[in-house]
């Protein structure tokens, strides 16, 4: 289990190699990466610029995965987070998980990028030729988080 | 009382500071009479500090309004969260 902020790229297949190995009961391996778009209300980004809060953020992504390996078996988890100036079609974020089964791996990734979203203290500024704009929690983000609670979904995978 | 004062996203840029130690008066013994006391400083203050554009942290744990400060803790003001 490790958590990762940096500013340079990070390379999805080595994460992965890395991820899965010297655990020969690796039976499913899931990753999800998250990527700068270049548009956001109609208008063209130019760049984005990421902050977070040193110490605080690291407490809160590791308390994320505490969370998911309460609810699923997962071997193991690996988060990096990007910060600094990125631009479109950059890689924000990776979230891989690995577990014996598929069920496990797809459900604590997901359950990962969701809490990451409204939990993890980012703060993620657009650039664009009008200006920029610091943007808030999205109502759709939540609404993705708290799915998590319901009882039904809690038992599931 | 002293406490550590950080600062993050919109307010961190706009207020243009990052940290400091500040001596409060008894009346911001809490989030919300912090930042009651914080936006008396002027209308930049008053306008980025306003209740419901700020989200707050004590000693780096999410916390809300009323929870109660104490000295040497670290505060964190910040607009609300925007990650991954």
């Amino acid at each position: 289990m490790s958590v990762l902020i940096q500013e340079e790229d990070f390379d999805l297949a080595s994460e992965l190699t890395t991820l899965r190995s010297g655990n020969s009961k690796v039976g499913a391996m899931v990753s999800f990466v998250g990527l700068v778009r270049d548009f956001s209300h109609n208008e063209t980004i130019e760049s984005i610029y990421l902050e977070y809060y040193p110490g605080m953020t690291e407490k809160a992504l590791n308390k994320i995965i505490s969370e998911a390996t309460e609810r699923w078996s997962l071997i193991n988890v690996r988060v990096i987070h990007r910060i600094g100036q990125l631009f479109a079609n950059d890689q924000i974020v990776l979230v891989a998980t690995t577990a014996l089964h598929r069920g496990e791996a797809f459900a604590g990734c997901e359950f990962i990028i969701d809490y990451l979203k409204t939990a993890a203290p980012f703060w993620k500024k657009e650039q664009t030729r009008e200006g920029s704009q610091w943007l808030e929690t999205r109502e759709t983000d939540v609404k993705r988080m708290e799915h998590w609670h319901n009882d039904t979904v809690r038992k599931s995978a | 009382m002293k406490i550590e004062l950080v600062y993050f996203g919109r307010p961190r840029e706009h207020l243009k500071l990052s940290r400091e130690t500040a001596d409060v008066p008894a009346e911001a013994s809490t989030l919300a009479g912090l930042l009651a006391w914080l936006r008396l400083r002027g209308d930049t203050w008053a306008q980025e500090l306003a209740d419901s554009r700020v989200r707050c942290a004590i000693n780096q744990e999410f916390a809300g309004l009323p929870a109660a400060i104490n000295e040497n803790d670290e505060i964190a003001i910040f607009s609300p969260i925007s990650g991954g």
